[in-house]
């Protein structure tokens, strides 16, 4: 069984394409193998910048024969026909089989089809990859029309077994397959022959070509470690960063270099993003003082100065960058001790946030009057809220932030800092960003969690306000982020937010915000105001009504599907596959979210935890199955009597030993059940249902509820509509699957 | 040639050894084009020579100008006018990394020493309606070239493709000659009996057009001569091919590109003035695209763009 190894040679691939091409080739070149019959051991492929290659061990070395059978004209049919059919399927009048069908005699050709070699499978297979090859973007070059990521310039392709290698006889667009390749651009030797993978490593290795992107990152964090920890310095971990370097070079070479003095006291964040976006050089830290030291650059060879003219060069590059850097730090910090952060969150009115939305001061004074309410219902001050919102932003106004965009926040606390803010709102200018992400920390400091919230859901309602809400694939103002974001800041802090009320109520802020600027839409905005007992010549003194208290029922959430409605069903969504990640089966969400008050995502999420806790229980199981045969019972029966069964159930009436038992179960844990509802405390309620389970089995085992007597049977209907009123006031159980 | 393994010593001394690889190599040497431009990109040497199928080497030094990057001669690497070395091939020859490689190794740069890398970076212009792929050229982690294969020109595909490279004069030399502040780079030999530093020739005048740019320039004139540059352009592509005075087939292809080529420094001129808002910005570039690829469209039913071929 022949070794198949196949080598695409080409001037520099991006970085950020190698892995997922090597990825493509093999898969494609082993799917495009298979179906032609081709089966092999193993496969496995690799990139450097200038190389793709592929290895396929225990190729079989032809395809099988097949045999095909093909259906030809009826015994008896025109000559001609016959005829035609011999002609179509390539065989011999001899060769054809007379079979008996449901419609008589009918002949039939067999057709073999025999295998092919190894070579002429791989010479297909390997140009039709070629020519289809997904690259994410792709050119053409000199005068030919062969697309590649960049110039193609040789392809290896060899067939090695005991006898020997050879090439495998391909041409694409005038190159032809062979069995060469070279090292090292700048240290390598040349062209030379290879006869399979092992040699091929080999030699690579010899010119200096790590083939191995993993061997090539290990390489770099190794040895990055090493210079770090001989000076008892520790680098800076950024995987992102490791994979794209190890895809800039063949032959990665360590070099560890300063930081001039004059630089080491901006902050780190802005040394480690400067040297990392410009530069892609690793940071070094000095673990005792936190402080980024020195720099890691990689470079793609040996030289006789081990690196000296290198290091110089870079160290030089770097200076200028730095300088840069500095220049911005220190006329932001001249800003913000002058003017303050307001001062430097002025220009914000001329910046657009979205055209419907306003200006980013506009959104500014969105947040803090949010924040301001939401801060007591979160343990904060709502003067400090309502400061930390007004200059959470500023930061996109710092040179800093412009050059490096990916800084904000962070340049918004060091800047806060300086400004003399205090007593949380440094902390919140950077934090109210977060969650980012499933993964992201989430803020627990009240100042913090304030702005955060009050800054997602100020995006979320206006989005959803002008209908520019996700859809598929496309959310481009990262709104599924933003909801997320709101969920994890709800549940981690414990909340208790009326979220319906406060998103009915932003909306209303954001109707007013269009108002003052007297868009197009105005007259709408105005109706839709009035409709909302909003005076809407008199916004300016609108207030928010959800901080006082009044609940989300009262603004009519339940009836109102679209709008606000839907965003909380989006923010329900969020919540489930939030919750699914922690284990918890989503129609045990489904049962709470039928619930009233169900905008009360603390709640919810309380309520949902205990349910799927006890229905994790052997009394949990068993009290559903009782639930249901109870409800199931009840149900049929209230559709052939026409009435509810509610109440009225009385044990004077009872007859059996276990209906006066379940009697006395239900008077016994009514009140402790109701009492731990009223506290919220799903677990204790559970438990109070868990004791009805036994009374109930034992009554279903005993007692035929459809008695003979009418008055009997009324009145164990209604006994079981009090089971089922109390089940049904923890979370509607109906909506379990079985 | 000079002795490539010897260190240049001045700006113009890697200039012209630059001219002297590239001619070596085959490529015309062509002069500036006589008019403001923001890049090499522009001269109708690569713009228009890039499209259609005639085959063209072709090198040159462009100044260039970008109102915007005015420093008054204080920033030690920026310039609103510098030098651009351009070269452009056509069909890119196969070994065009190679040649590349050679031209540093020409003006002083040992490849032995230094660590050359090739870094993804897709060039489009916007303005011309072009984009190709390839990448900055990094020497020890300093940008100092761009290379480029082209793909789409003034919304042409090229076909065959141009290999382009561009090299940022000042900065390369600054680099070569180690030096730390562009008004400090001496211009020509610094042993010569007037030995001159490139501030000696280029201090005052950026000082002065930065002000200018930055201040003075009357918007108003400018605005009326981006209509009129427009106009023309247009007028000029809308004469018949065939001239009536000589019988003719005369396309006017290069003297309308001249009149997009004002258009495009106008506009740059006018975001300097800071008078374009992020709105209109988008909408000027889109005109000067308009005439970019108008004048790419009449180049190409020209002999030179490959009509008679």
């Amino acid at each position: 069984m022949p070794d198949l190894l196949i080598e695409l040679f080409s001037e520099e691939i991006p970085a950020r394409m190698q892995a997922r091409a090597a990825d493509d080739l093999r898969k494609r070149m082993t799917d495009g193998m298979v179906e032609a019959g081709l089966t092999y051991a193993h496969a496995r492929a690799y990139a450097t910048p200038r190389r793709l290659t592929l290895a396929v061990e225990g190729l079989l070395d032809k395809s099988p024969t097949v045999l095909e059978e093909r259906k030809g004209p009826k015994v008896g049919a025109p000559e001609k026909a016959v005829e035609g059919f011999l002609r179509g399927a390539g065989v011999p009048r001899e060769a054809l089989e007379e079979r008996e069908t449901p419609k008589g005699a009918v002949y039939f050709a067999m057709i073999e089809k025999p295998g092919r070699p190894a070579d002429e499978i791989v010479a297909e297979v390997l140009e039709a990859v070629v020519r289809g090859f997904p690259w994410p973007k792709s050119m053409r070059w000199g005068a030919g029309s062969l697309r590649w990521v960049r110039p193609l310039h040789s392809i290896l392709c060899i067939l090695s077994d005991e006898e020997g290698a050879r090439t495998v006889p391909l041409e694409i667009d005038g190159i032809a397959a062979g069995d060469t390749t070279e090292g090292h651009r700048f240290v390598g030797s040349g062209r030379f022959a290879v006869s399979g993978f092992e040699d091929y490593a080999v030699r690579l290795k010899r010119d200096k070509v790590m083939l191995d992107a993993v061997e090539r990152a290990d390489h770099i964090h190794n040895d990055a470690q090493t210079l770090a920890f001989a000076r008892g310095l520790e680098v800076v971990e950024d995987t992102a960063l490791l994979s794209e370097v190890a895809g800039l070079v063949e032959w990665p070479v360590v070099l560890m270099g300063d930081i001039e003095a004059q630089f080491l006291d901006l902050p780190p964040e802005v040394l480690q993003t400067s040297m990392k976006e410009h530069q892609k050089f690793f940071s070094v830290r000095n673990p005792k003082t936190g402080r980024i030291e020195k720099f890691i650059t990689v470079a793609n060879r040996e030289t006789a100065d081990h690196g000296a003219t290198i290091l110089a060069g870079n160290q030089k590059v770097l200076a200028a960058r730095l300088s840069d850097a500095k220049f911005f730090w220190e006329n932001d910090l001249r800003v913000v001790r002058g003017v303050g952060l307001e001062g430097m969150a002025a220009g914000l009115s001329d910046v657009t946030f979205h055209n419907k939305l306003g200006s980013q001061a506009d959104r500014v004074a969105r947040i803090e009057a949010l924040a301001r309410e939401i801060a007591p219902l979160v343990g904060a001050k709502p003067d400090l809220a309502a400061e930390a919102a007004r200059v959470c932003k500023a930061d996109l106004q710092s040179e800093m932030v412009g050059e490096f965009p990916e800084l904000q926040g962070v340049m918004g606390r060091y800047y806060a800092e300086a400004a003399g803010h205090d007593d949380g709102v440094p902390e919140a200018c950077e934090m109210h960003y977060k969650p980012l992400g499933p993964g992201d920390a989430v803020p627990s400091d009240p100042v913090s969690v304030s702005v955060a919230l009050a800054d997602k859901i100020d995006t979320l309602t206006g989005f959803w306000w002008i209908d520019e809400r996700p859809t598929g694939s496309r959310d481009p103002f990262a709104l599924r982020r933003a909801a997320l974001g709101v969920v994890r800041l709800i549940i981690a802090n414990q909340i208790r937010l009326p979220l319906f009320a406060v998103f009915f109520d932003h909306e209303s802020y954001h109707m007013a915000t269009a108002l003052i600027q007297q868009g197009a839409e105005t007259e709408t905005i105005k109706t839709d105001l009035v409709k909302r007992g909003i005076d809407p010549d008199n916004v300016k003194d609108w207030k928010p009504k959800f901080s006082k208290g009044i609940e989300s029922s009262q603004y009519g959430y339940g009836q109102e599907e679209a709008g606000m409605g839907a965003l909380l069903a989006f923010l329900h969504d969020r919540l489930k596959v939030h919750l699914r990640d922690e284990g918890i089966r989503h129609d045990v969400i489904d049962a709470c979210l039928a619930m009233p008050g169900n905008d009360d995502l603390t709640l919810l999420d309380k309520r949902a935890r205990a349910l799927s806790d006890f229905l994790g229980t052997d009394d949990g199981e068993n009290l559903v199955l009782g639930f249901r045969r109870a409800n199931n019972i009840l149900v049929q029966a209230e559709e052939k009597d026409g009435v509810e069964y509610s109440f009225g159930a009385d044990v004077k009436f009872a007859e059996d030993d276990t209906e006066k038992a379940l009697f006395a179960a239900l008077d016994a844990q009514e009140g402790p059940i109701s009492k731990a509802m009223e506290a919220e405390d799903f677990a204790a309620a559970m438990a109070g249902m868990a004791a009805l389970r036994a009374p109930m089995d034992a009554f279903f085992e005993a007692v035929q509820v459809n008695a003979e007597n009418e008055v009997v049977r009324r009145n164990r209907l209604n006994l079981l509509a009090r089971i089922r009123d109390i089940c049904l006031g923890v979370a509607d159980l109906r909506q379990l699957e079985g | 040639m000079a002795d490539s393994t010897a260190k240049p010593r001045s700006f113009q001394e890697i200039i012209l050894r630059l001219q002297g690889y590239w001619a070596a190599k085959g490529c015309a040497i062509l002069q500036p084009y006589d008019m403001e431009v923001g890049a090499g990109t522009f001269h109708p040497g690569t713009t228009l020579r890039s499209l259609g199928t005639q085959p063209w080497a072709a090198a040159y030094v462009q100044p260039s100008r970008r109102p915007t990057d005015g420093r008054y001669g204080e920033n030690p690497n920026r310039l609103q006018h510098y030098y651009q070395y351009q070269v452009l091939i056509k069909p890119s020859p196969p070994d065009l990394q190679d040649l590349y490689l050679g031209s540093l190794r020409a003006i002083g740069i040992d490849m032995e020493l230094h660590d050359i890398r090739f870094v993804e970076d897709d060039w489009e212009s916007p303005t011309l309606g072009a984009w190709g792929l390839g990448w900055e050229v990094w020497c020890d982690g300093m940008e100092v070239s761009q290379f480029t294969y082209f793909q789409q020109v003034g919304g042409h595909d090229c076909a065959p493709v141009s290999g382009e490279l561009t090299y940022g004069l000042e900065r390369l030399a600054m680099y070569v000659l180690g030096v730390d502040h562009v008004m400090d780079m001496p211009f020509n030999d610094p042993d010569a009996p007037i030995a001159l530093k490139y501030g000696d020739v280029f201090r005052q005048t950026e000082e002065e057009y930065s002000r200018w740019n930055f201040d003075v320039a009357n918007t108003e004139v400018l605005l009326r001569h981006f209509e009129e540059a427009e106009a023309e352009c247009e007028a000029i592509l809308a004469q018949p091919a065939v001239d009536p005075k000589t019988g003719k087939r005369i396309i006017m292809a290069h003297p309308a590109y001249d009149q997009c080529i004002k258009a495009s420094h106008i506009f740059n001129l006018l975001d300097a003035r800071g008078v374009i808002s992020v709105t209109e910005r988008q909408a000027y570039i889109g005109r000067v695209r308009t005439l970019a690829k108008k004048c790419a469209d009449a180049f190409v039913q020209t002999d030179a763009g490959g009509y008679a071929a």
